[in-house]
């Protein structure tokens, strides 16, 4: 790689970016197959009680907690973003970046202790 | 005594690299190195300074990934292992080796209205200006900016997208919406509300992390949006 392609993202507002940019993607795949099982309660009850049973495995809690992770970072980071842009702040934008995967951490942390 | 040395690559284009040995010295900067190649090694290296000083904004490049003011960053803080890449800025086109083609930088500036519109003539009085007024707390900060490009080829963004106008132009649209002496308010929301308009940023935060002056045209954007979606808003009623 030559110095004109790698540019230098290590700092915080751009991994903010990637990890918002990449929880909402990981959001939209998963959401099709949310709404399949939901509507399993219609076409196949059966079905979606064996799916249900499934998520008492360890290993389906940690992904669940992975999901409330995504999903409140990706609320938190799309807060964050328009905090400066609706608000008449001058932002401590990293802080406000730091918050917000603080604040989703601990949300998704308190779930999996609940869920175990 | 054996003279310590600098291992200098420099980027010449997209497929050609040259390497040179660069004596060391005190307080020596990029620019120097780069200018030792020039003057010592390879009179064919072309590249771009003016000021030396930090004040003229010509010699930004892209050291080891990162594009900066060469005249301003000492070669010590940059080398890795006794090694430095220099490259000629992104997301320009390059005229020869260092040097790049500033034309779609200033263009942009014009597209985004970053020009002069006059809201008195020479027989009125000189506006009276208010230091301490918000909106002219935010142009103040603004007009810092000296054109140096280096938010623009940090900015990934205009990596993607040709027609976006990018952080130092959108931030001049901002400076002059909030300078009291200027009157193009309208031309200017018009302008940054478009195709290649300040909705097209990510907030990825590159242009106001490197910008050499400190400034921050993430922020500046911000407000742009915060600014055209009131006005879109104002209109729709």
């Amino acid at each position: 790689m030559t110095a004109r392609d790698a540019i230098n993202r290590a700092h915080p507002l751009w991994v903010a970016f990637i990890v918002h940019r990449l929880s909402g993607l990981a959001l939209a795949l998963f959401l099709p197959l949310h709404f399949w099982i939901l509507s399993l309660a219609m076409t196949d009850p059966a079905r979606l009680d064996g799916l249900l049973g499934f998520t008492e495995r360890g290993i389906v809690k940690t992904a669940e907690f992975g999901l409330v992770f995504l999903l409140a970072i990706h609320m938190f980071g799309g807060l964050r973003l328009m905090a400066p842009e609706f608000l008449p702040w001058r932002a401590p934008h990293k802080t406000l970046a730091a918050a917000a995967a603080a604040v989703s951490f601990l949300l998704a942390c308190l779930f999996l202790m609940r869920a175990l | 005594m054996p003279v310590k040395t600098h291992q200098v690559t420099i980027v010449r284009s997209s497929d050609a690299a040259t390497e040179f040995e660069v004596p060391a010295h005190d307080n020596q900067t990029v620019l120097d190195v780069v200018s030792w190649i020039q003057q010592y090694a390879d009179p064919t290296l072309s590249y771009r300074f003016a000021c030396r000083v930090g004040m003229c904004g010509s010699c930004a490049m892209t050291v080891n990934g990162v594009p900066r003011w060469t005249c301003r960053t000492h070669i010590s803080k940059v080398l890795q292992d006794g090694a430095v890449e220099i490259g000629p800025l992104r997301n320009l086109p390059v005229v020869k080796d260092l040097t790049v083609d500033m034309d779609p930088f200033f263009d942009k500036w014009i597209a985004a209205e970053g020009v002069h519109h006059e809201s008195r003539t020479r027989h009125d009085d000189i506006a009276p200006i208010d230091a301490s007024d918000p909106a002219r707390v935010e142009a103040s900060a603004g007009i810092e900016c000296i054109n140096c490009a280096v938010c623009y080829a940090a900015c990934d963004t205009v990596t993607a997208n040709d027609s976006y106008l990018g952080p130092a132009a959108l931030q001049r649209g901002w400076t002059l919406l909030n300078d009291a002496k200027d009157a193009g308010h309208d031309a200017i929301l018009e302008a940054v509300s478009g195709t290649g308009g300040c909705h097209n940023c990510h907030s990825m935060g590159s242009c106001t992390a490197l910008c050499p002056n400190e400034l921050d045209p993430m922020s500046a954007i911000a407000g742009l949006k915060r600014e055209t979606a009131k006005s879109f808003f104002k209109r729709r009623r």
